[in-house]
């Protein structure tokens, strides 16, 4: 299928999920009652004296963005089980790898605004000052996000007609998040410690290689993940 | 314009298609009857592409884009409006909502209204416009009458004999065998995963044609 088709087919899919979402609210507002709570929790629960604050923030950070994105990927394809969407998606003269990018697209949205809500929560919550390194911080999450929310993905997809698909998500994500979880804890803490750029590039390296290699895996094998 | 040869499929040990072969063409509406189980919805799948069958090939010309589907569930997000739903469905056909459609099947009024809130014969109606945007030359139907008041029954019944009458095929699946037989040109019985009749209607009526149903699958 042409690259205009499959991407115009894409932001439809993407659209479509996102107006949904606009509409219930209910999956965003859960969500971000989770995050803020999270926050709160360890706020009050750590020890000042016993880990600095730039010590304990980055853990905190991608601890609370990973459940969040757990959340949000559950029910990435819950929406398209009601009524048997699924179902007029695969029948549609679309290439199956299209819906794959409008759901990445409309989960990556999802999670970018839950993102968007806990950086500065934890710069009020843990005074660490983010704003020196907002520009490297920010390229940082958005490459660690792009890799699991891209597995999160596909693993979405092929648990949602499955007995214990909440269960089952978490499970067979978790172990493929941990690799980009660790560069990104280890870079963020780098980060707000005030290290120079240079001792990051590396991480953003590999974070960059593990988007590319399993965004490209997740597109080929999307179309199989979805026949009956 | 649809074939199907020597088709199989199971689910474990239930065998839902045991070797079926038929071919229906353009202008012809084939209605399949049978009991809970028979293998119907099944086979509709497997004619969409919804499900490779482990035997035997099914083929319909022009592919995807020449289907439309009305099934149990009417494919619809609960969430947005008949209209942004119609849209949605047609950007992915690459046509846009046909403007006369909303009003042959009623919905003119109801077109800013969130799906979820309709009832359910008019959220059927709504997957029948979404069957029908893209003017689709091959229509799979399973239990179409379904959730129908009777206006609505009789406007999916004549927007059907017009389908088949602009030399399109339509295969239907059923247990009313009166609205079924009314608009079929052939006539099949299915028990087990097994055509037990397949033959034209000629000219046979729905009392007829539910008695003979009734000792095929005794």
């Amino acid at each position: 299928m042409p690259l205009p088709d499959l991407l115009r087919h894409s932001w439809s899919v993407a659209a479509k999920d996102l107006l949904v979402e606009f509409r219930s609210r209910t999956a965003i507002l859960s969500v971000a009652v989770f995050v803020v709570l999270v926050l709160v929790v360890f706020n009050f629960g750590r020890d000042p004296t016993a880990v600095s604050n730039v010590d304990l923030a980055p853990s905190i950070l991608w601890v609370t963005f990973t459940f969040a994105a757990i959340l949000a990927l559950n029910r990435a394809f819950q929406l398209e089980l009601e009524n048997q969407a699924l179902d007029g998606l695969l029948l549609a003269p679309i290439d199956r790898s299209s819906i794959y990018l409008g759901k990445l697209v409309a989960n990556l949205v999802f999670v970018a605004t839950i993102e968007l809500i806990g950086v500065p929560l934890l710069a009020l919550f843990f005074n660490v000052r983010v704003l020196p390194y907002l520009g490297p911080l920010a390229a940082l999450i958005a490459l660690a996000t792009v890799g699991f929310v891209a597995v999160g993905t596909l693993f979405s997809a092929m648990t949602v007609r499955t007995r214990f698909a909440e269960l089952l998500l978490p499970v067979l994500l978790l172990p493929f998040m941990i690799p980009p979880l660790s560069w990104a804890v280890l870079a963020t803490g780098r980060l707000l410690a005030g290290r120079p750029l240079s001792e990051i590039v590396g991480w953003l390296n590999m974070l960059a290689v593990y988007d590319i290699v399993f965004v490209a895996l997740a597109l080929l094998l999307f179309p199989a993940t979805v026949n009956e | 314009m649809l074939r199907a040869e020597g088709l199989k499929h199971s689910f474990g040990a239930v065998r839902a298609l045991d070797d079926i072969s038929f071919t229906v063409q353009p202008g012809q509406t084939l209605a399949i009857f049978g009991p809970n189980g028979a293998g119907k919805t099944t086979l509709l799948k497997v004619l969409a592409g919804l499900i490779q069958p482990q035997c035997g090939r099914a083929q319909v010309d022009g592919g995807r884009r020449a289907i439309g589907w009305i099934g149990h569930q009417p494919q619809l997000y609960a969430q947005l409006t008949v209209r942004e739903n119609l849209r949605f469905w047609a950007s992915l056909y690459g046509v846009s909502v046909p403007a006369e459609l909303l009003s042959r099947l009623g919905l003119e009024e109801h077109a800013d209204r969130p799906v979820r809130a309709l009832s359910r014969g008019l959220v059927q109606r709504v997957a029948i416009a979404r069957a029908l945007l893209h003017d689709p030359t091959v229509l799979l139907l399973d239990e179409p009458f379904t959730g129908l008041d009777r206006v609505a029954a009789e406007a999916l019944s004549r927007l059907l004999a017009q389908h088949g009458a602009g030399g399109r095929a339509t295969v239907l699946v059923t247990h009313n065998v009166e609205e079924g037989t009314g608009l079929a040109t052939h006539v099949a019985f299915m028990r087990a995963g097994r055509f037990v009749h397949f033959a034209p209607r000629a000219g046979r009526g729905p009392q007829q044609v539910g008695e003979e149903y009734r000792n095929a699958i005794a």
